[in-house]
């Protein structure tokens, strides 16, 4: 059974509809990446497949694991394992980055019917995994993604993903705001992550990420539709083309 | 017409009043019959009184107050972890209950004891102060107050003395079925220097009763009182409490009031900084939720150069529930370079839930700092959805950003490990809400 299997999605947002129409499979520890101009419903799709409320199913069905992922509310998606990677990880003063992140791995556990972390369990396990991500102590003891740097708050990103071990991560312009060096880092800690029972959905506008975090599969988006789909070089036909091109001659 | 019924306030007053503590003493039957024959022209204020616009008593007005008496039931004082061991008093329905309170240790030269005893005991002390911070003027509760005044507590601390653990006042409604009224009067003098803590805890086990609460409280030159008040008061209680203060030169007075408790509430702070380089610190939190009115009403009297003052209040109103804040800033003309600051932010996490504010800046000098912002928001949806796309539950996550959001105020609390008292209870107030 694939991870995520979409058919035919129509989705709306403000009454106007985005996506029209999209398959896709993906098995299990594969890396898809979608690409897309700017407009064509890349982060549209990524808040479908996590449940942001005004983002309307008007067609087609999702299945993750088998499931009828749509059904879920946001947070269980989330405890069954599918995480968003945001494009703009939310400020939220007052709220510790610990805190958050002990609430929601307990979150989780509670909801797999896993024993809930108290705090020495937790700070282990946070501890390790700040050392592989080298991501030091001090950022943790701030308040959640307030006054971070956008290599920051990707980092926190990657840092939450570790944390909360998803089977599907959708990673949405993970890239966006970041220089070469901290897109390089960022990076790194995805590859990491990658594993046999872990699939990623790479959406990204741009092809550079892609040489970092390298896809099995490429996807074209446009105007709401897959219109071309391949292997990694994929990716490069575009850079070297452009979407226009690559559009016009799919179309 | 501007006053509702009496709802029996003053009913049989000259029988009772003969009965009180003290009673026969000149000075203060004068100044109770004064209260009396006040409340007796202004009754209870309806809507049409500028000041309670926003705040409806019909509720309370709506049937007579009997006596308090004695309460059936067993009482007793749940722990609140202030730091230090507190010196503590237990007022039960209005009465010092001298088995739930402990006040030894305290420190020679000082009076600490209740109202009722210092009426005995310390009646120069009282002579000259009670009644001459909290005037009467057209203040419907201080005139009630003073009508009955009986018990409470009476603090009198001598130059430059330091007490170093908290004064705890505890007051307890309990009256079960039995509808009651009660007007504890507090009165604080800091001579000189001095430098206390007081934490006023008005907490409700059953009853709908009302407790009509009055301070007065005058700090010397350089005094200091971290004055912090939590009113957890019975779900169909009504409580009113009006402190007044008069700060002299270089005197702090600081007053955090975080409300969860009754069916109506009204907070009223009002501060004369009479002499350069005093200062106020005024906030608080009230958390509202069922169809709870909690009004907050503060006015801030720059009447000399040189004075701060700064207001930080939050309020978070879940369901039918309403807030009021009325902020009152006057910095008079010779009050130059005042530097004056206020803030209200409230919460809405229902969209049957209200917010009035009424921030007022009077300012007749010109060389002045002041500033004052009201905020009304709704949770952050960016926030709510980021937090559920970990994995936490809608209500948990609602939790998490109520507590932050209450916490801003919170964290004005200058005494570590009130605060963090405070901050618990604030957050056992989410609890009840999920």
């Amino acid at each position: 059974m694939n991870i995520l299997s979409i058919k035919d999605l129509h989705a709306t947002v403000d009454g106007k509809e985005i996506l029209k129409g999209i398959n896709l499979e993906m098995g299990a520890g594969e890396v898809h990446a979608i690409m897309g101009p700017n407009g064509s419903g890349k982060s549209t799709l990524s808040y479908v497949l996590s449940g942001r409320d005004g983002y309307e199913v008007s067609k087609g069905e999702v299945l993750y694991k088998g499931e009828n992922l749509m059904e879920m509310l946001p947070e269980e998606r989330a405890q069954a394992g599918v995480f968003l990677a945001f494009q703009y990880p939310v400020e939220i003063p007052g709220v510790p980055t610990v805190t958050f992140l002990k609430q929601a791995m307990n979150s989780v556990r509670k909801a797999r019917g896993e024993k809930e972390l108290d705090a020495f369990e937790f700070k282990k396990i946070m501890d390790a995994r700040l050392k592989e991500l080298s991501i030091v102590n001090d950022m943790v003891r701030r308040a959640l993604n307030t006054g971070f740097s956008g290599g920051e708050k990707k980092r926190m990103e990657v840092l939450q993903m570790a944390m909360l071990e998803p089977s599907l991560a959708i990673l949405d312009e993970t890239d966006s705001g970041l220089d070469i060096d901290a897109l390089k880092t960022v990076a790194d800690g995805v590859n990491a992550l990658r594993a046999e029972d872990r699939s990623m959905l790479v959406i990204t506008h741009y092809q550079r990420l892609l040489d970092y975090i390298v896809p099995d599969h490429v996807h074209v988006l446009s105007a709401g539709r897959i219109i071309l789909s391949g292997d990694k070089s994929l990716a490069l036909e575009l850079e070297e083309k452009g979407y226009a091109d690559i559009v016009a001659a799919a179309a | 017409m501007n006053a509702m019924t009496d709802a029996g306030l003053l009913r049989d007053y000259e029988t009772h009043a003969a009965t009180l503590p003290g009673a026969g003493s000149g000075w203060l039957d004068g100044l109770r019959k004064g209260g009396a024959h006040r409340f007796e022209g202004l009754g209870l204020p309806t809507r049409r009184v500028e000041e309670w616009k926003y705040t409806d008593l019909r509720t309370l007005a709506s049937d007579p107050f009997g006596h308090a008496h004695e309460p059936d039931a067993d009482v007793s004082v749940p722990d609140m972890d202030l730091g230090a061991e507190p010196y503590r008093a237990v007022f039960v329905n209005g009465h010092f209950h001298a088995g739930l309170s402990d006040l030894t240790g305290l420190p020679d030269g000082l009076v600490a004891l209740p109202l009722a005893q210092a009426m005995q005991n310390s009646k120069a002390f009282l002579e000259s102060y009670l009644g001459r911070v909290a005037t009467l003027g057209r203040r419907h509760f201080v005139a009630l107050n003073t009508a009955w005044l009986a018990d409470g507590f009476a603090l009198y601390v001598p130059d430059g003395m330091t007490i170093e653990r908290p004064i705890e006042l505890v007051f307890i409604g309990a009256t079960g079925d039995t509808r009651a009224a009660w007007h504890p009067r507090n009165l604080f003098v800091l001579h000189p220097g001095a430098q206390a803590t007081i934490v006023e805890r008005h907490i409700g086990q059953t009853g709908t009763y009302l407790s009509n609460t009055v301070a007065e409280i005058v700090l010397a030159t350089g005094a200091r009182l971290n004055h912090f008040k939590l009113q957890d008061e019975a779900a169909d209680a009504f409580h009113i409490a009006t402190t007044q203060i008069h700060a002299s030169a270089d005197a702090v007075y600081e007053n955090f009031s975080l409300m969860t408790g009754s069916s109506v509430a009204r907070n009223q702070i009002a501060i004369e900084l009479q002499a350069p380089g005093s200062s106020c610190m005024l906030n608080g939190a009230y958390l509202g939720r069922g169809k709870q009115q909690l009004d907050t009403t503060t006015l801030i009297d720059h009447a000399a150069p040189d004075c701060k003052s700064s207001e930080v209040y939050k309020g978070a109103l879940d369901e039918r529930s309403k807030g009021v804040f009325q902020g009152r800033i006057v910095v008079r003309k010779d009050a130059q370079r005042t530097n004056g600051h206020q803030s209200n932010k409230a919460l809405l996490l229902s969209d049957k839930a209200e917010i009035d504010a009424k921030p007022e800046l009077e300012i007749y000098a010109d060389d002045v700092v002041c500033s004052h912002g009201a905020t009304v928001g709704e949770l952050d949806e960016h926030a709510l959805f980021y937090l559920r796309a970990r994995g936490i539950p809608l209500e948990e996550a609602r939790g998490l950003l109520i507590d932050a959001f209450v916490d801003g105020a919170i964290d004005e609390i200058s005494n570590a490990a009130i605060r963090e008292a405070f901050r618990s209870h604030a957050k056992a107030w989410q609890g009840g809400n999920s």
